[in-house]
């Protein structure tokens, strides 16, 4: 029982990590009908600024919230600059920069930091603020700071004007424009919104899977997972994905398949959904397009 | 007479490569109404696209004596330029007040606003008892009574909107012409409406403009129009 | 003009022909093997821009049918005694299988979920493949060895020219198999259902139907590709078959120019040798070299994408035409359709709503 509890919780605490990746990709996909494939290596490569403004001696925090603003306008910049120009082009051509997006901020890692595996410390030390004996310190610290993150989201977009505005430009964007919303702008803060996010999952995750170039694969497919699971275009329905993807990966992996299969997991996830339920929880119903 | 607020010369727009505005010459009078009368397809729709520079246009656009031919959309409607779009532009899965506090996205004046909000739902007292539902559920005229009440919440100085009657039952048509005739005599608020019920605009417009294949076929005061034999057969129906 | 650009064409195939029946006699051991590694790249990536090119569907876990070839291939040779020459075949034909199943449910809702499905297949597939469960068939992460097959007796070749004969020949059979299909009737349905996917179901073209079995020849080729691989190498491994390797052959064809099936064999050269000249540079410049491949790969996608999206052999196909409307400006000019990946926006007249 005691195991049993506490792989449920550590995959609650991984779910929040995949919760808020695959927030950070609905919030993409709702306003441009695409998934960011970058959204990983993006958040791998903002968790190495983190390490390095750690490894310069800066305190934990100073360096979380830094790169939390740097990781915002970084996304912003890759918008306007690469995103942006492909806005009237097919998918294929859009999937295919986001690889190449993610090949380049990865070769970066791997350039600027090397291929080694490095250890990420954690700010939340001593003993767990509840849960105690079944998560570590870093787990309910995790969780907490994972569901902050939510609130904030959901009270961005719910009471603020630029939140409202950010919803109408996905929404209906010639509308949007017609009352005076600057459009392009609003698809520039979603992305730096995204890899702001992104950066939190990545720093939440990288004292549980260590730091390296390849750090974010597995977790970007748990948020995609999550992401298809709760509805690829509801966010409540991301988080909660999330979420239930973290405790069902753990869970599988440990009593039934094994852990070192665990992607596999994330892959019949998708495979599951697509199959019997293809708009997933909470989604809009998907129409079979021709 | 003072300048019109709104001055059109030679205005031509494209859809990709096809053009469909061949250089069309209008005014709107400042606190004046415009009626844009014209066949289905003959580009009445596409004149306030121009306008509002949803598609390529060219040609000397004046708003309030001030060029804006080359300014992107949302420019234009910080300007005070409100279009309420073909289709009515509703924000299907917003709420009914959700649609009106992005009309006063760009307005930093709370109190305006709050008073502003008060007077359209005067107007459309039943936006008001629907406030927290979700827009995509009202009916057709409530969608229109909404976008009006979104345009109006810009406190725009023109208001162009596109087939207002559409699709619409007689007896709400005639309450959204009401309206529309309040907002112009008592706010000064100058219109541009594009109609396909000739009969109706031309009760409300003091100007009117027929459009046939993209150009300016006859313009002149409503009376005039309205007595000219051929718009009579062919618009007026008598 | 349309003649003298099928016969400038042909010159091209043929030299190409030539010098790829050369090769193997001229060149030292380690380049022989190194080029039949180019033609299995070239094979899978045939398949891999059948889907992509012609039919606008994106498979970023083709890495993932090649390893289905290579351990299919692999496992039938090592455990149940086949010959490499029924082996491969046998080991395409559940690659083909497997494609048509995991194609059916991602390709009924549009590319993006063929895109997101065969992402986590490829990230998931060396787990799969190492899984401590298969290790009696699989090997495990140990992987399987298998001894090079030989020439014939009586044909006076080394192993690694054999083995660079036989890609060869799949390759040109293989090619030769493609470009009929991409000419005929299926490949401009390939074509309608990517340009033109309501207007082409209108038509009655079975537009699902269509492009699952698109996916299941697409991955079919890169069955056949991976179990050559499995034979040219002698050795396979679940290491072998991450995702990069996947999104190699996406480079791949993008950098030989989507819809363009001679392409493929630049893709591969360049795939090829962009990571040995990195290893190279990594013995001098240390281990950041190790970043250069992925760098330059991704740099390449955006600005091929930005630029040319009908890559080297669109580009080059350009400048012909141009070359041969300058040599011909006297006459009409016939426009060559050959469904080369025509991204630019269509724009049609569109009449006024009322």
């Amino acid at each position: 029982m005691g195991e049993f509890l506490h792989q449920l919780a550590s995959g609650v605490a991984l779910g929040g990590v995949y919760a808020i990746m695959a927030l950070a990709l609905v919030m993409i996909y709702q306003a441009t009908q695409l998934i960011n494939f970058a959204q990983g290596e993006m958040a791998m490569f903002s968790t190495y600024f983190a390490w390095k403004l750690i490894d310069l001696g800066e305190p934990y925090w100073l360096a979380f919230f830094a790169t939390v603003l740097v990781s915002f306008i970084g996304g912003v910049v890759i918008e306007r600059l690469i995103v942006r120009p492909f806005a009237n082009a097919p998918v294929l051509a859009s999937v295919i920069v986001f690889i190449g997006l993610s090949l380049i901020f990865n070769a970066l890692a791997g350039w600027l930091y090397g291929y080694s595996v490095q250890s990420f410390d954690s700010p939340f030390t001593g003993k767990p603020w509840f849960g105690a004996g079944y998560m570590s310190a870093h787990e309910s610290g995790s969780i907490v700071v994972t569901l902050a993150v939510l609130a904030l989201v959901y009270a961005f977009f719910r009471f603020t004007p630029l939140g409202l505005a950010m919803r109408a430009a996905a929404q209906n964007p010639v509308s949007s424009r017609l009352v005076g919303v600057r459009v392009g702008w609003m698809l520039a803060i979603g992305w730096g919104l995204a890899a702001a996010i992104g950066s939190i999952a990545g720093m939440m995750a990288a004292p549980i899977v260590y730091l390296d170039p390849n750090m974010m694969g597995g977790v970007l497919l748990y948020a995609f997972a999550g992401a298809v699971l709760g509805g690829i275009d509801n966010p409540f329905g991301a988080a909660v994905g999330g979420f239930a993807v973290g405790v069902l990966g753990n869970l599988i992996g440990a009593y039934l398949v094994g852990d070192e299969v665990k992607l596999s997991v994330a892959l019949a996830i998708i495979i599951a959904v697509l199959v019997w339920r293809p708009s997933g929880l909470f989604g809009r119903r998907l129409v079979a397009r021709v | 007479m003072s300048a019109p607020i709104l001055d059109v010369k030679g205005l031509e727009a494209w859809y990709g490569p096809a053009r469909a505005l061949r250089g069309v010459d209008f005014e709107v009078e400042d606190g004046g109404v415009t009626a844009v009368l014209g066949a289905n397809g003959a580009g009445k729709t596409t004149i306030l696209r121009a306008l509002s520079g949803l598609i390529r246009r060219s040609g000397d656009i004046r708003f309030r004596g001030r060029p804006i031919g080359a300014l992107a959309t949302e420019d234009v409607a910080r300007l005070g330029v409100a279009h309420v779009p073909d289709g009515r532009g509703t924000f299907t899965d917003l709420t009914v007040e959700e649609n009106l506090r992005l009309g006063a996205y760009v307005r930093s004046d709370r109190q305006g606003v709050r008073e502003d909000f008060d007077r359209v739902f005067g107007f459309f007292p039943r936006l008001k008892e629907r406030r927290r539902q979700q827009a995509g559920t009202l009916s057709g005229g409530e969608q229109q009574m909404l976008a009006i009440a979104r345009a109006l919440l810009m406190r725009p100085h023109l208001l162009m909107l596109d087939e207002p009657s559409f699709g619409l039952a007689p007896l709400v048509v005639a309450e959204i012409f009401r309206v529309l005739g309040e907002i112009n005599r008592n706010e000064g608020v100058s219109l541009l409406i594009v109609e396909q019920n000739a009969s109706l605009a031309l009760d409300l417009a003091d100007r009117a403009v027929l459009i046939e294949t993209g150009r300016v076929a006859l313009s002149g005061p409503s009376q005039a129009i309205r007595a000219d034999d051929a718009v009579r057969r062919a618009y007026l129906g008598y | 003009m349309a003649d003298a650009e099928n016969a400038l064409s042909l010159l091209v195939t043929l030299a190409v022909a030539v010098i790829a029946l050369a090769f193997p006699f001229v060149a030292s051991g380690y380049h022989i093997y190194q080029g039949a590694q180019v033609l299995i790249f070239a094979i899978a990536m045939l398949g891999l821009n059948l889907l992509t090119g012609f039919n606008g569907q994106i498979s970023l876990g083709h890495g993932a049918f090649f390893a289905i070839g290579c351990y299919g291939a692999a496992i039938l040779m090592t455990k149940f005694g086949l010959p490499y020459w029924a082996a491969i075949p046998a080991a395409s034909a559940v690659c083909f299988v497997a494609g048509f199943l995991f194609g059916f449910p991602a390709l009924r809702f549009g590319g993006l979920y063929l895109a997101l499905a065969t992402f986590a297949l490829a990230v998931a597939a060396p787990q799969i493949l190492s899984y401590t469960g298969f290790d009696a068939i699989t090997g495990g992460s140990q992987g399987i060895t298998l001894a090079k097959p030989q020439a014939p007796i009586g044909l006076k070749l080394t192993s690694d020219q054999w083995l660079y004969l036989v890609c060869l020949a799949s390759g040109a059979a293989l090619y030769w198999a493609a470009r009929n299909l991409a000419r005929g009737r299926i490949g401009r349905a390939l074509i309608a259902i990517r340009d033109q996917p309501i207007a082409a179901e209108t038509m009655g073209v079975n537009a699902a139907l269509y492009k699952t079995t698109c996916f299941g020849v697409s991955a079919l080729y890169a069955g056949v590709a991976g179990g050559l691989s499995a034979i040219a190498v002698g050795f396979v491994s679940p290491e072998s078959f991450g995702l990069s390797l996947s999104l190699a052959f996406l480079v791949g064809i993008v950098v030989g120019g989507l819809a363009s099936l001679g392409g493929v064999l630049f893709g591969a050269l360049f795939i090829e040798f962009v990571p040995n000249i990195a290893d190279q540079l990594s013995v001098n410049f240390g281990e950041s070299a190790k970043a250069l491949p992925g760098a330059i790969y991704g740099a390449l996608l955006i600005l091929v994408m930005a630029a040319m999206p009908t890559g080297v052999a669109g580009g080059a196909r350009a400048a012909t035409n141009a070359v041969m409307r300058w040599l011909a400006s006297s006459r009409p000019i016939e426009v060559a359709n050959d469904g080369g990946a025509d991204v630019a926006a269509k724009y049609e007249g569109k009449g006024e709503s009322p």
